[in-house]
């Protein structure tokens, strides 16, 4: 965060036609823009929720993969999830030090996940109930989440796109992990493949979900894609998401459960692509206002967590002071 | 087959393993981001090294068994970590503290061991020697921070020293397993690194304002699988798996 | 006494014979946390052999207003270069 170095700079900016203008003409010109630099207050507030949104759901999602951690069938496999969920938690520290350039602290934005006025993906509200969804979690959870992220490298505002940079060249573990805990499952005995396949049946939807609504009803959209910040649509990334899923699911022996999917040869212009069911949009609905599972389970662990630690930041705090006059008392001797 | 080296090399892989399972509770839940990333470095360095140590320790056995196999298809009683290890997490205070012992007494104990006349053990050690001096470092300083922050902070860190202190002893203390490995020279001698960890911990201690406890009944007996009662309900969570699906792969 | 714990700017050598480089942020109350989280946030890859961290607060920025003042007369002194100079070609490398 450099914007506190600079002298005079409270990020209100005056915007005139010409101002909006020549912002537009920068970003068209595919300049990076950085955290000093003047900004539209809608550029700024965007960035600002979508980047806490993001890293909010980095830090949530430790905790339905972090319930696999102390019960992981095999060391290898325990050292591989440990580390994953670990770069999690990273990738929230680089996203939230990103919304840090623009003038909002770590704690506010804590604040308001924990008070529920900020929002985090949704599929972080289902349960993971067996060790398959830890598999499943890898492959489509990520796997949805890279195809979100690696367009997000090239975002207008270059901390955002540098933390994606950092966070897509560590993710590309991630959906390997997760795909290979599924190979095991379905080299394995039956039960293991009923294991598999009830997870891709409970994760396949919410997986769609996580591209958002349609087009037509996402609110935010079209300003984005003309700031930059978003290079593709929901439908689209849907799109691909699923073109590449479908094929490696068939690879494993399972089955996705949508009855209406089927192969379009006229869909991709031309080169192809499923044609998939309707997505129930009113289970979306539900859990992004709080109904799902376990939204009030991951708000409550994160408060308890959050809560729980703040003699320990405090202690920190108290010990840095004292240091810090012992430091000139010796300095002064 | 060695029966002696192959325990005593048991006895250090749980160490570790439960150490390091303890430690991985605490990813997501840490009381800063920063220690959520901390935690689970030192989580993977224990359970990277039990994973050296079973796997010695299965070859050393012969029998075939691998490091799942000895680390999650034993009983409760055929665990021989020590019990400090096994103590719950409780707060902060307790599980840098618990980090600290344990890693003052690794650290001199890995460096011995890197003149062990076994050479796997000497790779085992050079490995694991600059990890635990990270352990010291990190957790020593949040000792130091905890001890002289706040009221509250102080009172947690004494509480702590005074629940934890009792299980010391035991990392000194020589099995017939570990003197028999002792006797070969293929691992050192813990009752040699009694020094060492009293210089650590009170130099740590000093800077903390801390005190060490006089121990008049040191708690002993993970050795040899007398454990409390935290161990099964920790073995219930570690061996779920293994238990549930027995036989298969994963 | 504020109760957020202050930010740091954190400055990784990849290796010897390289310079530092800014990587990233993070949260400590002191240098020697800050020096810790950076270890265990920044170089879990294996990313480097040196690590600074500096106070956020310590770091002065220039005005992007004054962009084009402060860096664009640097830019049309082509006598600073070497190609501005014409040599013939039999003298040889210079």
């Amino acid at each position: 965060m450099y914007s506190q170095g600079l002298i005079g700079a409270d990020g209100a900016t005056e915007e005139t036609e010409e101002f909006l203008a020549k912002f537009q003409a920068r970003i068209d010109r595919e300049e990076k823009i950085e955290p000093n630099d003047a900004m539209p207050n809608g550029y700024r507030k965007t960035l600002v929720r979508q980047i806490g949104q993001h890293a909010h759901s980095e830090i949530v999602g430790m905790l339905p993969e972090g319930n696999w951690i102390t019960r992981a069938p095999s060391l290898r496999r325990k050292a591989a999830l440990l580390a994953k969920v670990q770069d999690e938690g990273g990738h929230g520290l680089y996203l939230y030090s990103a919304a840090e350039t623009l003038g909002v602290t770590r704690e506010q934005m804590t604040e308001e996940l924990l008070s529920g006025k900020a929002k985090y993906s949704s599929i972080f509200n289902y349960p993971t109930p067996t060790w398959a969804d830890i598999g499943t979690i890898g492959w489509l959870v990520d796997g949805a989440a890279i195809m979100n992220q690696i367009p997000l490298c090239r975002c207008s505002y270059g901390p955002y796109a540098r933390a994606m940079i950092r966070v897509c060249k560590e993710e590309s573990f991630h959906q390997r992990q997760g795909y290979e805990i599924l190979i095991s499952l379905c080299n394995g005995t039956e039960e293991q493949k009923q294991m598999a396949q009830d997870s891709i049946n409970r994760w396949w939807w919410p997986s769609l979900m996580m591209f958002g609504p349609h087009d037509a009803e996402s609110s935010h959209s079209e300003q984005s894609m003309k700031w930059k910040i978003k290079r593709f649509s929901n439908d689209e990334l849907r799109q691909k998401f699923i073109d590449a899923t479908v094929p490696q699911a068939e690879y494993l022996g399972l089955t996705v459960p949508d009855p209406e999917l089927k192969w379009n040869p006229e869909k991709n212009g031309g080169k192809g692509g499923y044609d998939h069911g309707e997505i129930d949009w009113d289970e979306f609905w539900r859990v992004v206002k709080g109904h799902g599972k376990m939204n009030r389970d991951r708000i409550k662990d994160r408060k308890k967590a959050w809560d729980d630690g703040a003699w320990v930041r405090e202690a920190a705090l108290a010990h840095a002071e004292k240091r810090a006059a012992r430091q000139t008392q010796h300095a002064a001797e | 087959m060695s029966a002696p080296l192959f325990n005593a090399l048991l006895e250090l892989a749980d160490d570790h393993l439960i150490l390091g399972h303890r430690v991985s509770e605490w990813c997501g839940h840490a009381p800063l981001l920063e220690e959520d990333l901390a935690m689970p470095n030192m989580a993977l360095d224990m359970i990277g090294a039990a994973r050296s140590l079973y796997t010695y320790a299965g070859e050393i056995e012969g029998e075939g068994r691998d490091e799942d196999q000895l680390a999650y298809l034993r009983y409760d009683r055929d665990y021989k970590n020590c019990l400090l290890v096994e103590r719950p997490n409780e707060d902060f205070a307790h599980t840098m503290l618990k980090q600290l012992y344990f890693a003052a007494f690794m650290h001199p104990y890995w460096e011995a061991a890197l003149q062990s006349s076994d050479e796997t053990v000497r790779g085992i050690a050079g490995k694991s020697v600059k990890e635990v001096a990270y352990h010291i470092r990190h957790a020593g300083e949040w000792v130091v921070r905890l001890g002289d922050g706040t009221e509250e902070s102080a009172q947690r860190m004494q509480a702590a020293v005074t629940e934890l202190h009792p299980y010391v002893e035991e990392l000194f203390h020589m099995s017939a397993d570990a003197q028999a490995a002792a006797d070969t020279g293929a691992l050192p001698d813990r009752e040699a690194m009694r020094t060492q960890w009293t210089n650590t911990i009170s130099n740590v201690f000093d800077q903390a304002k801390l005190t060490m406890p006089e121990v008049e009944y040191p708690q002993l007996g993970g050795r040899t699988g007398h454990h409390g009662e935290e161990m099964g309900h920790l073995l219930s969570d570690l061996q779920y798996m293994q238990r549930a699906y027995p036989n298969m792969s994963w | 006494m504020s109760n957020e714990t202050p930010l740091w700017e954190v400055f990784i050598r990849p290796r010897n014979g390289l310079s530092h480089k800014h990587c990233g942020s993070l949260h400590a109350a002191d240098e020697v946390l800050a020096l810790q989280a950076a270890r265990d946030t920044y170089t879990r890859r294996g990313e480097g052999v040196s690590i600074w961290v500096v106070p956020s607060k310590a770091i002065f920025a220039s005005d992007p207003d004054q962009a084009a003042e402060n860096f664009e007369p640097g830019v049309d002194k082509v006598y600073r270069h070497p190609t501005f100079y014409d040599i013939p070609e039999e003298v040889g490398h210079m």
